[in-house]
């Protein structure tokens, strides 16, 4: 017994304790990293739209880039994970509304599509000597240029859509499985995953703008760190049995440490406006706290696949219940 | 659910099974499957060991200990048989027992690999079951812990998921697959689903008139959380004995719920990020008010 809050050791047969389902085929770091860089992208798209419509350029620029990088690399990692860069193409023959993976693509599609254009138009408005160059280089080039500034602003009223589903849609990726700590988790997992992008996006809001500008980078890193530590409390203590895997060995270590971060950067961000230092501090604990996170959550769900326990024992218990599962009838 | 007007069938009679492993063999050499390493595991004589990519059928055996005169499997066959294998010899008054199953892709009615898939690779025939396409399958693996079995698998040598296709071409071709066919005791019965489940019912009543009133049937019924199973089976013991779950679901099936609850914490998230950028504004606002009072007083 690691401590005394933990449920009981449950009592349960197996086939020699294999795995009843097969534990999630996806690479480290790929997969962590892409969702960490969903969530940073599809918040930063808000904080972009928001900060451009108060007035705050600066900061509009920042999570512009911000975003169209995070959606790009996010892109490429996911395409290394499927091994061949075409087959994320592969990806786009069909829409699936079943498909958390098929709606996930073609949100990430979009996504980057449009951060890209919305961060090419910052880029180009925050160098105009640059923007002017290109054109006497390529006088075909012209027309683009002169069009970006329209063109970036529409983008960034679009990505306000596409990216608080990019930011949460990671989240039923993971609980559309029979993964049990996944599964169980539907309802907290994508708090947690738009606390986590939230304080992201924030703390990158901290580290790449002046400080006199960061004041509501400074109040999302805060407000997300907020929303990430509460639906984590609320998640593992909702689960019983088939949270434990949260609280097991690295898994446990990771969301510890997640814990940690997020909270002490989250406080930090608060008095952070007092100094670049603590900014830095707080934007970096912040940023730490989030990818934790996502490695957390991946090998919770390994760890709950591995043991059978957390597949039996629950569905034993309904057997037990006289509640055996059902589908309703679809089309 | 009417998934395919002649839908077709697996029913296993694990209590017919005698392990021989005839149906891992020809299955093997029909599909072309590669071999999955040698690979001793020491729990039993088992050393295929789950379904996997390149394992499409597995005999499971399991050995147990169970009193005499306990006719019954629930709770005193095998004890806590956590991979433990035969516990210390046989005592005076318990009786030795294995139990072998042929194991299998179950086809379900509502199929979560087939759900979830991106692609389109997986689709279902006009058998009723459910098969991946090679050459379009991009290796997500997105399929793999979807599955409430956990029976599809990713090939790491090519990078795509592989699963047992029913002997599909053989199909085609009118024949029944190979494992059905390989079968030397008719564990493994191939035929239309509601015949086999007929047959099935008959047979459980069989063994329950001739004292084995622990036979039962395992994914036969269409109610069951995958909507009934194209491949079903005959156990003499709990599910979860044989590495089976005991009361799967679709994973799809909480799928609305699960957008749901994302909508709002997307909702949430604008909301977060309206209160960020106007609560300073609102601050900025309230600090102002207090200098202009601070100056008047």
């Amino acid at each position: 017994m690691r401590e005394d809050a933990m449920v009981p050791e449950a009592e349960f047969r197996s086939y020699y304790g294999q795995p009843v389902i097969k534990a999630p085929v996806w690479h480290e770091p790929h997969m962590p990293v892409y969702l960490y860089l969903g969530g940073l992208s599809g918040a930063a798209s808000v904080m972009a739209a928001m900060a451009g419509l108060t007035g705050r350029d600066r900061l509009a620029l920042t999570a512009r880039v911000t975003a169209a990088v995070g959606a790009t690399a996010g892109a490429a990692l996911l395409a290394a994970e499927l091994g061949r860069p075409e087959r994320f193409l592969n990806m786009l023959r069909v829409f699936k509304l079943t498909s958390p993976m098929s709606v996930g693509s073609w949100i990430l599609a979009a996504h980057s599509g449009l951060t890209t254009i919305a961060a090419a138009s910052a880029v180009a408005a925050a160098l105009p000597s640059a923007a002017a160059k290109v054109v006497a280089v390529l006088p075909a080039a012209s027309a683009p240029v002169r069009a970006l500034p329209t063109a970036g602003d529409a983008a960034t009223l679009a990505i306000a859509v596409t990216g608080p589903l990019m930011a949460t849609y990671t989240a039923v990726l993971l609980a559309d499985t029979a993964v049990p700590a996944w599964h169980e988790a539907h309802r907290e997992l994508p708090f947690l995953f738009a606390g986590s992008a939230l304080a992201s996006a924030g703390a990158m809001g901290m580290l790449a703008t002046p400080r006199v500008e960061a004041g509501p980078a400074r109040a999302v890193a805060a407000l997300g760190a907020v929303m990430e530590t509460a639906a984590g409390a609320v998640m593992e203590r909702r689960l019983g049995l088939v949270g434990e895997p949260y609280r097991l060995g690295r898994a446990g270590r990771l969301m510890r440490a997640a814990r940690v971060l997020t909270a002490g950067g989250g406080l930090l961000a608060t008095v952070a406006g007092r100094s670049r230092t603590l900014s830095a501090i707080s934007g970096l604990a912040l940023t730490a706290g989030s990818l934790c996170i996502r490695f957390g959550a991946l090998e919770a769900g390994r760890l709950s696949a591995a043991d059978p326990k957390y597949t039996v024992v629950p569905q034993r218990r309904r057997l037990e219940a006289g509640n055996p599962a059902s589908v309703p009838e679809r089309p | 659910m009417d998934i395919a007007p002649n839908r077709y069938g697996f029913f296993t009679d694990t209590s017919i099974c005698i392990g021989c492993k005839a149906c891992e063999v020809a299955c093997k050499e029909w599909n072309d499957v590669p071999d999955d390493g040698f690979v001793f595991r020491a729990t039993s004589y088992d050393n295929t060991g789950s379904l996997g990519a390149n394992t499409w059928r597995h005999v499971a055996f399991i050995e147990q200990q169970r009193p005499v005169g306990q006719a019954d499997g629930r709770g005193q066959v095998g004890g806590q048989d956590q991979g433990e294998g035969p516990a210390g010899g046989p005592g005076p008054d318990s009786i030795e027992r294995w139990l072998m199953s042929s194991d299998v892709c179950k086809h379900c009615t509502h199929a979560a690999c087939l759900d979830v898939c991106p692609t389109g690779a997986l689709f279902r025939t006009e058998f009723g079951t459910v098969v991946v396409q090679e050459d379009i399958c991009n290796g997500c693996g997105y399929c793999v812990p979807a599955c409430p079995y956990g029976v599809i698998d990713r090939r790491e040598r090519d990078g795509r998921a592989w699963k047992c296709t029913m002997c599909y071409d053989r199909q085609l071709g009118g024949l029944e697959p190979a494992c059905a066919k390989a079968c030397p005791t008719d564990s493994i019965q191939f035929g239309p689903l509601d015949e086999l489940r007929l047959r099935a019912e008959e047979r459980v009543e069989r063994l329950h008139e001739e004292g084995r009133p622990e036979a039962r049937l395992y994914g036969a019924s269409p109610d069951d959380g995958v909507g009934g199973d194209g491949a079903f089976f005959l156990l003499l013991d709990e599910p979860e004995v044989y590495g089976l779950p005991p009361d799967p679901v679709v994973t799809t099936r909480d799928l609305p719920a699960m957008w749901r609850w994302a909508g709002g914490a997307a909702v949430s998230l604008v909301g977060a990020m309206a209160v960020s950028f106007l609560s300073e504004r609102l601050v900025g606002r309230i600090a102002a008010h207090d200098r202009s009072l601070g100056r008047r007083r």
